[in-house]
């Protein structure tokens, strides 16, 4: 969730009032924004000699665009209190009634097809206004946008450009311009290379760099106005002097590119000396039939059915009740000609709205969601039950529990060499589950053996009297191609040993009392294995020959269950070069099994 | 050697009228022997004693020295009669030492036994009385230094220390007697069966020690919460949902959720996907005969519908990319291959979903519930692992209010212990409304964010083929948060993985949630 700055004597100038700190939380907990930290009694950083004024940092759900900046913070706060109506947003044609224009060239198929704009006149900016609009392009980069990758947005003095605009998509030697603040030109080749360690541009160059050609958007005397998504020009970049700016967007995303020009200009366009009013740009497209004039700030009609809100909200709110808590959201609302409808005005700052839930969570929120009326769900009734799996496990682990082991709760992705190499496996590429993106060397796959978990819980716990007796029940996870998902977990019951003699025995015997608790009886080789009296389930271990274990040591543990043979698991003496690789002093018995087979 | 000592102690005080002083009958045994037996015997009250701390005075080794061979300055002295024509002042540490030489020439001036002629020491008196010397004798032989300054003198030169010695004056007690009559430690079988428990004399038992510690296993903790949680789920009627699959498909982690596939959550900064294997195949129907399905309890009288997995599909893909069910959607190109990309789980939300879908085959009231581990691709620091629990609960019926959730999570709540609620309007993707939920902490003094909750979106559910007026509450927590607070655990890995110690696994309490 973004968190945003705001200047706390300015909010409070245009809310009319001061608040104290409790007071402005509880107004942002209603609302549905949160007060992160007033810094008021805090260590404010000098900045020019000064200290920075008291802020308050205020935490925005990620789909409210229009809370991303000061302006729509205290304008939205304004309407919920009933201080200000919702503005009339307006467009305003040029005095000469021809628009601007941004011409588009099928070139920018290529690269990034879509443009926008929008021009607010005579403007007055102040260090703080301007210092907003700065911020505002930046939060939205930041979030909507993800990154610059969807949307770009740039801003320009219109009076130092000379319309129509070109939207065209060059190759990166034939730009050529003065980036924002550089004292030099340089061509699009020479402005990767000039960026590239850049700390803030840096991040954003790989979205064109290998592209043949670059978007670029010029004025009529070729007067190179951006380089989108990287940089804007310098030519005709914006000062606190600035009257008339001029918004270009360019984007890959057609829905988005609309929603950053509405926040843009619904946000800004107070300042204009008419406030509100907004001057519209043609975009001419015809190759792609995005030929429009922008931005389109018409609220978009709705309706909402007064028997949907009123039974989610669990209230018995009239037409008109609904039409007035609207109001407090926003909206402009009217009780509809049939009676089960309001129909609603959705404007142009709430891009978040897609349904009637939406307008529905926003009735409960300023009826004010403490204040619902509170019941109980209890007219169906329904029947509890534990997944069968997890019954199975908590019997074993209670079992493992009460013959003296210690439960213990290690971390299900490990590196490759904790579960194959170091046990002394062999991928054999068919067993595991690969990660693509880990941050470190610890998570490269999902584990498929318990094992690498209770060893180093083994080694991270050297201070622990000796001997040590662990185990763990929990899932590890296989590939497997004939599911859709490609994998499935297994459900494992491991348990390993630490202590001055190899405990092998002891690890055979907490086999045994599992075993022997799941209604497993043993089979020796006396009894055979044909023996009828040992009929359900039973189990025998073989001996077994495994690169993990201690030759001579170890053994596979098999079950026979409703006539079927599976093997289990195993159990031994690890190998010493094992013990080794996980830095063991003291020999280590294990024994790992799945117990699905009991299902 | 401590049995040797009560019948020494009793033999001791058989020959004296008076109290005896543990340092002058047992002047080389440490004292805590000598308690140890004391407290034996007059546990028995055979003896009474009370202690005597005291402090003595003891030569360090370099004044030891000086009682051997006499002081610094008399050794100058000496070094300097015995050269006929004076002695140079270089010469002197060569003859005495260098230690000898800088302390011993300052005292010897001082005390005017010697002169300095130019370059040259010459002594100005035949014969000196080594003051030094016989002052340490002295403490030596009384072990105590009678004159303040003369004691803080010695302890700056670091010839003399005090030490602290604890002696013991000891007397006959009531039940004296001259031998130490054999105590049996135990009642055994033995005495039961020759019948001399009933006139064995026995041992008083400790009752201020701890009994003998029992060998024991133990759970683990965080696994102890959740068993609570779990039962909390059982106590109001929830099934427990399947979800041993840790790798999901990006449809069935975001896209069935309503998660735009755009959404910042699905960075690869934030969710892990899998490289191997590479892609997964559509929804469609599971393998017959699942051991893990539970059986159901209650069966249905209505038919199940057969769920059409491509219809689904498609629904997701038009409610996303056009909207649908009264949706404007988010109205971009959905993309089929990213919804097939693996991922590890980042929440049990889509074995939810999963669950849901299979509701849609027969839409009936359902509670269902999970708590299982989650991934995320975070840094790790003391409040994030890459892996945590999750505590799902979902609740599907007709006609389902907003002041329902909040009266539902009053209640469940309640039966962790945390009784003053108050929610926040907030945002997810998938559930519309929003809510915080904010608990007031009495140890903290505050309000803390306790879960998320809210009922899911109608561009969720309707295109599994759920009906319109059925709706969902779905709520999450994780585990870990509200053990951590409830332990005052401020690492995340001292509680999960394998850095969590395994003595604070053995020894953390019982859990019950419902008690402070």
């Amino acid at each position: 969730m973004p968190t945003i700055s705001v200047d706390k004597a300015a909010l409070f100038k245009e809310l009319g009032r001061d608040y104290t700190t409790e007071e402005f939380d509880e107004l942002c907990f209603e609302f549905g924004i949160e007060l992160d930290e007033d810094t008021t009694n805090s260590d404010r950083p000098i900045v020019d000699g000064k200290q920075e004024p008291p802020q308050l940092k205020i935490e925005i759900p990620a789909n409210r665009y229009d809370l991303l900046c000061f302006e729509g913070i205290s304008l939205m706060l304004n309407i919920f209190l009933g201080r200000k109506p919702l503005p009339n947003y307006r467009l305003v044609e040029p005095a000469g009634g021809e628009l601007q224009k941004i011409i588009v060239k099928e070139d920018t198929m290529k690269i990034r097809p879509l443009v926008s704009g929008a021009i607010l006149r005579n403007v007055t900016f102040d260090k703080a206004r301007y210092e907003s609009f700065i911020a505002l392009q930046d939060k939205l980069h930041q979030n909507l946008a993800r990154q610059r990758t969807l949307v770009a947005i740039g801003t320009h003095d219109l009076d130092t450009l000379q319309g129509p605009f070109t939207y065209e998509a060059l190759p990166p030697k034939d730009i050529r311009f003065r980036p924002l603040n550089q004292t030099q030109e340089m061509n699009g080749e020479e402005l990767m290379a000039f960026y590239d360690k850049d700390k803030n541009l840096g991040k954003y160059l790989h979205i064109i760099r290998d592209s043949p050609v670059y978007p670029v958007i010029y004025d009529s005397k070729r007067t190179v106005c951006s380089l989108p998504p990287i940089i804007n020009g310098d030519h005709s970049k914006i000062t606190l002097n600035t009257k008339n700016i001029f918004i270009e967007i360019t984007a890959l995303d057609k829905t988005k590119v609309e929603i950053v020009n509405k926040m843009m200009v619904t946000m800004f366009s107070q300042y204009t000396t008419e406030p509100f009013t907004i001057e519209p740009v043609q975009i001419v497209s015809e190759h792609n039939n995005e030929t429009r004039i922008t931005p389109d700030i018409a609220p978009r009609t709705a309706q909402a059915e007064v028997s949907y809100l009123n039974q989610c909200c669990g209230l018995e709110l009239s037409q008109q009740e609904i039409c007035d808590l609207l109001k407090k959201m926003a909206y402009e609302a009217t009780p509809s000609a049939s009676p089960d409808l309001v129909d609603v005005h959705i404007p142009p700052t709430r891009a978040d709205i897609l349904h009637q839930a939406d307008i529905m969570e926003d009735v409960a929120i300023a009826y004010g969601f403490n204040k619902l009326p509170r019941s109980f769900p209890s007219k169906s009734g329904t029947v509890a039950q534990p997944l069968p799996i997890n019954k199975l496990s908590d019997i074993v682990r209670v079992e493992a529990a009460m013959a003296g082991w210690s439960e213990v709760l290690p971390l299900i992705l490990c590196s490759h060499d904790e579960n194959f190499g170091w046990l002394n496996r062999k991928d054999d590429g068919n067993t595991a589950v690969k990660l693509a993106n880990p941050k470190t060397q610890e998570f490269q796959v999902v584990r498929t053996s318990l094992l690498p978990g209770l060893l180093k819980t083994i080694r991270e716990n050297k201070h622990h009297t000796v001997p040590m007796k662990i185990f763990e029940v929990s899932d590890v996870a296989f590939k497997d191609l004939s599911l859709e998902r490609k994998s499935r977990n297994e459900r494992h019951f491991a348990a390993a040993w630490y202590g001055k003699t190899s405990g092998f025995e002891v690890v055979h015997g907490l086999l045994d009392r599992v075993m022997s608790m799941l209604k497993s009886a043993f089979l020796t080789g006396e009894e055979g294995l044909e023996n009828p009296q040992v009929n359900d389930s039973h189990y025998w271990i073989e001996e077994l020959d495994n690169s993990t274990y201690f030759p001579g040591h170890a053994a596979s543990v098999h079950v026979r269950i409703g006539g079927k043979d599976i093997t289990i698991g195993s159990f031994g003496i690890l190998h010493p070069t094992v013990l080794e690789n996980y830095e063991m002093k003291y020999p280590v018995s294990t024994l790992e099994i799945n117990i699905e087979a009991f299902l | 050697m401590a049995a040797d000592l009560t019948s020494l102690t009793l033999d001791a005080l058989s020959k004296s009228d008076e109290p005896i002083l543990s340092t002058e009958v047992f002047p080389s045994t440490p004292s805590l022997s000598v308690k140890s037996a004391l407290d034996r015997l007059g546990s028995r009250h055979m003896v009474e004693y009370e202690t005597i701390d005291k402090e003595i005075v003891v030569l360090t080794k370099e004044g030891e020295e000086i009682v051997a061979n006499g002081s610094h300055e008399a050794k100058v002295f000496e070094a300097v009669v015995a050269a006929v024509e004076g002695l140079k002042i270089s010469d002197l540490p060569g003859i005495v030492g260098k230690e000898n030489a800088s302390i011993g020439q300052g005292n010897a001036f001082k005390r005017g036994w010697i002169k300095k002629d130019k370059d040259t020491l010459r002594a100005t008196t035949d014969k000196i009385v080594d003051e030094t010397q016989a002052q340490l004798l002295n403490v030596k032989q009384t072990q105590n230094v009678s004159d303040k300054k003369t004691l803080t003198d010695l302890k700056r030169r670091k010839l003399v220390t005090i030490q602290k010695v604890i002696s013991f004056k000891i007397s006959k007690g009531p039940k004296y007697a001259n031998e130490f009559v054999k105590e049996e430690t135990d009642l055994t079988a033995e005495m039961l069966q020759n019948g001399s428990w009933k006139t064995a004399h026995f041992k008083p038992y400790n009752f201020k020690a701890k009994g003998a510690p029992t060998p024991s296993g133990a759970l683990h903790p965080l696994n102890k919460v959740k068993q609570e949680f779990r039962n909390i789920f059982f106590e109001m009627g929830f099934e427990e949902m399947p979800t041993n699959r840790f790798v999901e498909t990006g449809f069935w982690n975001f896209d069935a959720l309503y998660v735009p596939q755009q959404h910042p959550a699905r960075d690869l900064q934030d969710t892990f996907y899998i490289s191997d294997p590479p892609t997964a195949d559509p929804p469609r129907e599971d393998p017959p005969n699942d051991p893990h399905v539970p059986k159901r309890a209650l069966q249905s009288t209505n038919a199940e519908k057969k769920l059409d997995y491509q219809e689904y599909w498609d629904n997701v893909r038009q409610v996303h990319e056009n909207g649908k069910y009264g949706s404007i959607g988010y109205r971009y190109p959905w993309s089929a291959e990213e919804s097939l990309r693996l991922v590890l789980r980042t929440h049990t939300t889509s074995v939810s979903t999963y669950m849901l879908h299979k509701l849609a085959a027969n839409p009936r009231p359902a509670r269902y519930f999970s708590i299982d581990r989650v991934f995320r691709n975070e840094a790790v620091d003391a409040t994030h692992l890459a892996e945590f629990h999750q505590i799902e609960g979902v609740i599907a019926d007709f006609g389902l209010t907003l002041g329902g959730l909040i009266g539902f999570m009053e209640v469940f709540f309640a039966k962790m212990g945390i009784h003053q609620l108050r929610f926040k309007p907030a945002y997810n993707p998938y559930t519309e409304p929003s809510m915080e939920i904010f608990g007031y902490h009495e140890g903290l003094g505050k309000w803390v964010e306790i879960g998320n909750s809210g009922m899911f979106r109608p561009e969720m559910l309707e295109p599994m083929g759920l009906p319109k007026n059925m709706q969902v509450y779905g709520w999450g927590l994780s585990l870990e948060r509200p053990t951590m607070i409830k332990y005052a655990v401020s690492n995340i890995r001292e509680l999960l993985g394998h850095k969590v110690d395994l003595n604070f696994i053995e020894t953390n309490p019982a859990v019950r949630l419902e008690k402070e």
